[in-house]
């Protein structure tokens, strides 16, 4: 369980987040929505690690991710960034197997492609494909090699950053299913951000509303629709009119 | 004019000595950091061969060319200098002191800062803007060690080789001028170079190579780092590494020949 308590995090004189609570249960699939720039990446990152929070406490299964061994820590966690984030120089199949490859996980050369073909298999890229170099895939495909990527160390917590954004309605929707699935199979905690309604639908199991630094309403996906928070059915409903000021 | 106009320059100035200062603070914090991490495992060594590949023997063209070019036009100068005194005997001994002490280094880190500074800013920008370097991050592998170290150590290793490299062009240039433009026996030309070149002038343009190495490397990847968002971010990244590198191998080369060679 991920538990985040009064994050605060600001960029110069913007506070982006103004203090988040958060619970992300384990075992389920939990989705923040929001408007762009309401800082849902900053919050994944700083669950990571990657950017330091101001102020307030994240924990793991109630240790503090401050304390202990910081790559045992990451080791527990996989992610699917927003544009695949695929390293240029390396083909497919090593993209797949990076951590396989090197560090605690390492894995004999043929092992670690075996495993990587294995789960481009799982996302559903033929075996051909693992020669090949990012530069030379689709959007979509793409997004599945890091998909591919984010389960090959079988982890316990995904995160997944707006996992549908640039592709086309088909391709978003194939990409949807499969993580859905994945997360069900390995059981695993997933996060993701997005403002995607169709992804929410898809993928959730638990949804947060993210909004002026702060969640806004959160509770189990069958809830959202009845809910009477205004800012929420603005989002959900994408209206131009309510109480979430849109620059014309 | 008042008060407030009067103190605005000095208020400008004392902005930009503190962005100097705070600039610099976060270089040493880089440079500090990526000593530390230079004898701390893990290594990564098939970067580090990549590296010297790139950095070593890819800037060998040019860095050859350069050394070629200057060898030759440095024996024309010292021989229309030196014939105002009657001294045209020294082009052998002068082209190749001024090859290996200074010409060598310092162009040679030039051309590499060019090379290989804008080349490492603008990889690891594009890395940095594409979360590529997050990505490393949550796989367990620190940039710092993956994509820092290996390059400067590449570069620290690989300059005084290209260096050396470039000696042996840039004395070879002057040769070729010398024995064809300018009437020296070839034999003589070779022996009054090898008779008057001491070991310490070679070695100590190695030892500046090392350090130009150093520095072209680490304003690569610290500029690449710090790169901002976007196109425009990793192209200012790239400029001022190039900038920054060069200026530095300069000041460098100032230092290090006061400490070597001042009397």
């Amino acid at each position: 369980m991920i538990t985040l308590d009064a994050i605060t995090r600001s960029f110069g004189s913007k506070h982006v987040l103004r203090g988040v609570d958060l619970v992300v249960p384990t075992g389920q699939s939990t989705v923040i929505i929001g408007g762009s720039g309401t800082g849902k990446s900053v919050l994944l990152k700083c669950i990571l690690g990657l950017i330091e929070p101001d102020g307030g406490k994240i924990t793991l299964d109630g240790i503090d991710v401050h304390e202990g061994e910081r790559d045992a820590f990451l080791a527990r966690f996989g992610m699917l960034f927003q544009g695949g984030a695929l390293f240029d120089s390396f083909s497919v199949w090593e993209n797949v197997a990076f951590r396989l490859l090197r560090g605690a996980l390492k894995r004999p050369k043929a092992e670690a492609r075996e495993i990587a073909v294995e789960k481009l298999r799982r996302v559903g890229l033929s075996p051909d494909v693992a020669d090949l170099y990012p530069a030379e895939l689709s959007g979509g495909m793409q997004k599945r090699v890091g998909l591919a990527r984010a389960i090959a160390a079988e982890p316990e917590i995904i995160f997944f950053d707006e996992p549908t954004t640039g592709l086309d309605p088909i391709m978003a929707g194939v990409i949807n299913e499969l993580i859905r699935e994945i997360v069900t199979e390995m059981g695993a905690t997933a996060m993701t951000i997005t403002h995607d309604m169709s992804s929410v639908r898809a993928i959730a199991d638990r949804v947060a509303m993210l909004h002026a630094g702060k969640i806004r309403w959160e509770g189990p996906i069958a809830e959202m629709d009845e809910t009477s928070d205004p800012y929420v059915q603005q989002f959900i409903h994408g209206r131009a009119e309510g109480p979430i000021e849109t620059l014309r | 004019m008042n008060a407030a106009a009067l103190s605005r320059p000095l208020a400008a100035l004392g902005r930009a000595t503190l962005a100097l200062m705070a600039a610099t603070g976060r270089l040493s914090l880089f440079v500090g950091e990526t000593l530390s991490h230079l004898l701390r495992p893990p290594f990564y060594l098939r970067e580090f061969w990549l590296a010297c590949l790139n950095i070593g023997w890819l800037s060998l063209p040019v860095v050859g060319m350069t050394a070629l070019f200057t060898g030759a036009a440095l024996a024309l100068q010292i021989y229309a200098g030196g014939a105002r005194f009657s001294a045209e005997q020294v082009v052998p001994s002068i082209t190749a002191i001024g090859m290996v002490r200074e010409l060598g280094p310092v162009l040679g880190g030039l051309m590499v800062a060019a090379r290989v500074a804008s080349s490492i800013a603008a990889e690891i920008g594009t890395m940095k803007v594409t979360e590529q370097i997050d990505a490393l991050t949550t796989l367990s592998t620190n940039p710092m060690k993956y994509l820092t170290v290996p390059r400067v150590l590449a570069a620290t290793l690989c300059v005084p080789m290209l260096v050396g490299v470039g000696d042996v062009i840039g004395i070879m240039g002057g040769w070729m001028v010398g024995v064809n433009r300018l009437g020296f026996n070839s034999a003589t030309y070779l022996k009054n170079t090898w008779d008057f070149l001491e070991f310490w002038d070679v070695g100590s343009g190695l030892v500046k190579g090392a350090a130009f190495g150093f520095i072209v490397a680490t304003m690569g990847c610290y500029h690449g780092m710090n790169s901002g968002r976007g196109a425009q971010g990793v192209g200012r990244a790239t400029k001022s590494a190039v900038v920054a590198a060069s200026v530095a191998i300069l000041a460098a080369n100032y230092v290090l020949t006061e400490a070597f060679f001042s009397a």
